[in-house]
């Protein structure tokens, strides 16, 4: 048996192991030294002995054996003994050890102890790892220190009552009235024992809490005299009177404040005066009046307070030490949506932080700008974010790139600068950019139409410097595509015009279809536009062809299937083509394929359908097996069409309904179909908007029925669709609206004609949904008729 | 409420740890070794408050030695960087005289911070029962 050696040296000789496996040797003889140690009854060095196993256990290794030791120590009379017997109580076991219970007797027996030091061992050992029947057992003992004892042990009995209270709720009703006694001790540990006390037991239960709102006056009466107090050697850290205690009475105070009136009103000059006399120089006086601030706005307190505490996070902000910047970021990011103008005032130094080297620091200061961002400040403020967008980290640049979109959709002063906004966005972070992006800003484009010769040219120009980024390049492609004819007729008012020839635009569209860099979703968009150039251009078609013909034998299935249907459209639908592939109408945003039910961007089904209105005038609005039915129609599809997810590339959702360029010139066709005027019913009335109904039979089963509608209110409202069903064997064709925008004052009404046929003579119900755009924002509504008036 | 207290030095190695809340032995070793190097990875300009998890870590360092101190969410960071400051001057004072050792260490931990809350700051008061102790050992 080796010898024992002392805790210092075995911890020298731990420590100068060289290997993982050389401390281990040592740890294991060690180990089995003090094992032999404790089989052995008497020896005089058992606490050393403990004391090198609980150092053991804290590198990790298994101590569990030491339990019945400590046991026995605590029992043992010797107060060196005690002292470690308890430590390794505290570290060994907790209340899911059986030895645990050994302990209590020991426990009980200590808390009447003569020896003050020996009350707080065991006082100590029971808050640490107290079970919730020793607990029980020993509360009164716990009440009887709190009431009777030196300031020493009375502050060790507050915390551990507070355990007790965490362990067995019921039992703060126990400790309520010595909680409130001990206020008027002078101890400062006693008085900080004391305020975690009542702080636990506000936390725990309501009732508690409004019970001692009314030591509110007492509380202000301790801070004012800790605040005022001066020098005091005692309880001083760096000029200020125990900071320790003044945080945790604030920190009461909030709870006791928060929602409460009159308990607010009692602290509001305490407050004040703490904020404004504290010495902000040193880290000690910040840390009060952090507290000081987060107290403040988090009571009810009087608006001048607020501002004194938003001033003082305002100066935090300036401080130099990056803690302080950093609690101060937190903090008002915690209020800025309750106190947004006073956390204005403070928007240059948020702005300034972004720049700052802390990680953290900078992920605050970008929440922060992007909350504070409004319709006056945008133009400086998207400045900033911008330029910290091309510098930040790469964590971040997801979330400022998606807070930009945001701001710049909510606020943009114009057009031009939207779309300029999101083109740098998509040059600097193109690659951590949402999806949707792509589909938004096209519709954002399509929206503007005085700006689709500077956007393409603006977007030519970027396609040229770089083909890296996808979603610029898919945006680069799909204006090329459409707009191609501005791009190389060469002049543009907003941008100097670059001279492109035919050729250099489709270079530029086969680079991209060429390059590995470009993922297969891109490639699509780019062979799309390819295609839809050739309306567009008159020259080089046979090069497009060409092209065309070539990825009919790609590997990748979608561009292949996609290839071999453009190929057909050259060949057997050459007719067809120039209407096909024409200008695309403005989009909505409502109807991003939700409407039609259909998935995103069905390209060549709404090519199809759109050469069905060739055929027929006939607008549907329900699902894909009506689409599919009116296609039997064409004599079949040349490829089977199944529901390819085609990536948007003519942008979500044709509106099928609002084609007014497509099918508007034929309806004349159905020239003399006037509603006869019978009753018209008001079916749907509301914001102003009114729909009105006729109904005209016009044979056994068929009837037609016109919905009117019209705009009563002061705003000009656009984009007005109606959708209508019907039950399952009543058949419904709706005709082409008359238009879709209805002006202000009913100055001009919206027709729409719906024919229905009824040869079951089931009850007739129809559903109608009506969507619009005012002022910017989308409505939409449904309403349901049940009775038909002709019928 | 302080969760954990923690001390350790540049390579990582735990020279004190003391857990307020329960955790299990074998998850230790793999918490405290998470936490340093969160710790002992972070430049000089950074600040010392660090998000780690749903609890804070604030740390200090002085000299070869980091002591590392979990908090809750609603603790007063800039208060439990103090007490950080407060403690190792109370060690300062204590160990001037005597040699480092482990368990006096515990010792005054304990005076300081019990059952996760703050239990006394003012040094003479914290270094009364081990100056007790002393005397008693002594005679």
């Amino acid at each position: 048996m080796s010898p024992s050696i002392p805790l210092q040296e075995m911890i020298r000789a731990i420590r100068s192991a060289r290997t993982q496996c050389e401390e281990r040797g040592v740890i294991q003889r060690e180990c089995a030294a003090i094992r032999a140690q404790f089989r052995q009854t008497d020896s005089g060095a058992r606490s050393h002995n403990l004391a090198k196993l609980l150092y053991v256990h804290m590198l990790g290794y298994p101590a569990h054996f030491g339990q019945m030791e400590c046991v026995r120590m605590i029992a043992s009379p010797r107060y060196s003994e005690k002292r470690v017997g308890y430590l390794g109580a505290m570290m060994l076991l907790d209340e899911k050890q059986d030895a645990s219970l050994l302990i209590t007797n020991s426990i009980k027996n200590d808390l009447s102890h003569s020896n003050q030091y020996v009350q707080s061992l065991a006082l100590c050992t029971l808050a640490c790892m107290g079970s919730a029947e020793m607990c029980r057992d020993l509360a009164p003992e716990i009440d009887r220190l709190l009431r009777a004892s030196n300031s020493y042990i009375k502050k060790k009995a507050a915390l551990c009552a507070v355990h007790i209270v965490r362990k067995v709720h019921d039992l703060g009703e126990l400790f309520a009235p010595a909680a409130r006694s001990l206020l008027v001790e002078k101890n400062h540990g006693v008085l900080h024992g004391a305020v975690v006390l009542i702080t636990e037991l506000c936390e725990r239960s309501t009732e508690t809490l409004e019970r001692f709102r009314k030591i509110v006056p007492d509380l202000v009466q301790i801070m004012k005299g800790l605040v005022i107090s001066g020098y005091s050697p005692e309880h001083d850290v760096a000029g200020i009177s125990d900071p320790f205690l003044q945080v945790r009475i604030l920190r009461l105070l909030r709870i006791l404040g928060r929602n409460n009136e009159t308990a607010s009103d009692a602290m509001n000059d305490l407050l004040a005066q703490v904020a404004t006399n504290t010495d902000s120089t040193k880290t000690v006086g910040n840390a009060v009046l952090y507290e000081t601030v987060l107290t403040v706005l988090d009571i009810k307190s009087e608006s001048g307070l607020r501002v004194l505490a938003v001033n003082i996070l305002g100066r935090f902000l300036l401080n130099n030490d990056r803690n302080i910047r950093y609690i101060a970021m937190t903090s008002l990011q915690k209020i800025v949506c309750t106190d947004h103008n006073a956390v204005q005032r403070h928007r240059g130094t948020i702005v300034d932080c972004l720049k700052d080297q802390d990680a953290s620091v900078k992920r605050r200061a970008l929440e922060l700008s992007l909350a504070l961002v409004s319709a006056s400040n945008i133009r400086t403020m998207m400045k900033e974010l911008l330029l910290f967008l091309s510098s930040c980290p790469p964590e971040l640049k997801a979330h400022a790139a998606s807070g930009i979109f945001n701001a710049a959709e909510r606020y943009a002063p114009s057009q031009r600068w939207h779309i300029d906004t999101i083109l740098h966005v998509l040059t600097t972070a193109g690659g951590d950019v949402r999806d949707e992006t792509v589909p938004n800003l096209i519709q954002l484009i399509t929206n503007t139409s005085e700006l689709h010769c500077y956007t393409v040219h603006k977007l030519y120009r970027a396609l040229l410097t770089d083909i890296s980024q996808q979603s610029l390049v898919q945006v680069a492609c799909w204006c090329i595509g459409e707009y191609g004819d501005l791009l190389l007729k060469g002049e543009c008012q907003e941008t100097e015009a670059a001279q492109v020839t035919e050729d250099d635009a489709l270079d530029a569209l086969e680079t991209v279809l060429q390059s590995h860099m470009s993922s297969p979703a891109t490639r699509g968009f780019a062979l799309t536009a390819t295609m839809k150039l050739s309306t567009r251009i008159t020259d080089n078609v046979d090069r497009i062809r060409s092209i065309v013909s070539i990825y009919g034998s790609c590997l990748d299935v979608e561009l292949q299937q996609r290839a071999v249907e453009y190929n057909a459209l050259f060949k057997k639908y050459d007719h067809m083509r120039a209407a096909v592939l024409e200008r695309m109408p403005v989009i909505e945003k409502n109807s991003m394929g939700h409407i039609n039910g259909e998935s995103a961007g069905e390209t060549v089904k709404e090519i199809q359908t759109a050469t069905v209105k060739k055929a027929e005038p006939l607008l549907q609005q329900q699902p894909a097996n009506q689409v599919c039915d009116l296609l039997d129609l064409l004599g079949g599809s040349e490829e089977p069409l199944q529901p390819s997810p085609l990536q948007g590339s003519t942008a979500p959702g044709l509106s099928i309904n609002t084609t007014s360029t497509a099918g508007g010139d034929l309806l004349d066709l159905l020239g003399g179909l006037e509603p006869t005027p019978l009753a018209p019913v008001t079916v749907y009335e509301k914001d102003g908007v009114t729909l009105t109904l006729h109904c005209e039979k016009q044979s056994d089963s068929g009837l037609t029925v016109t919905l009117t509608a019209s705009n009563s209110t002061d705003s000009d409202i656009s984009g007005f669709t109606l959708q209508a069903a019907v039950p399952k064997s009543v058949q419904l064709h709706m005709k082409a609206p008359s238009g879709d925008s209805l002006p202000a004052r009913g100055a001009a009404k919206v027709t729409q004609m719906v024919v229905l046929n009824n040869p079951n003579k089931v009850s007739l119900k129809m559903r109608i949904r009506v969507s619009y755009t005012r002022q910017g924002s989308a409505f939409q509504d449904t309403v349901q008729v049940d009775s038909f008036p002709a019928l | 409420m302080i969760k954990f207290v923690l001390m350790v030095n540049r390579q990582g190695q735990t020279r004190l740890s003391r857990y307020y809340q329960p955790v299990e032995l074998s998850r230790r070793a793999a918490l405290e070794a998470d936490v340093v190097r969160c710790c002992l990875s972070r430049r000089k300009e950074q600040c010392s408050f660090v998000e780690y998890k749903d609890f804070k870590l604030v740390y200090r360092q002085y000299a070869a030695l980091y002591i590392v101190v979990a908090v809750t969410d609603a603790e007063n960071e800039l208060s439990v960087f103090e007490l950080v400051h407060n403690f190792v001057e109370v060690l300062d004072k204590y160990f001037s005289r005597i040699m480092f050792n482990l368990d006096r260490v515990h010792v005054i931990l304990d005076e300081m911070i019990q059952n996760g809350h703050i239990v006394e700051t003012n040094k003479s008061r914290i270094l009364a029962p081990l100056t007790a102790l002393d005397k008693m050992a002594d005679s």
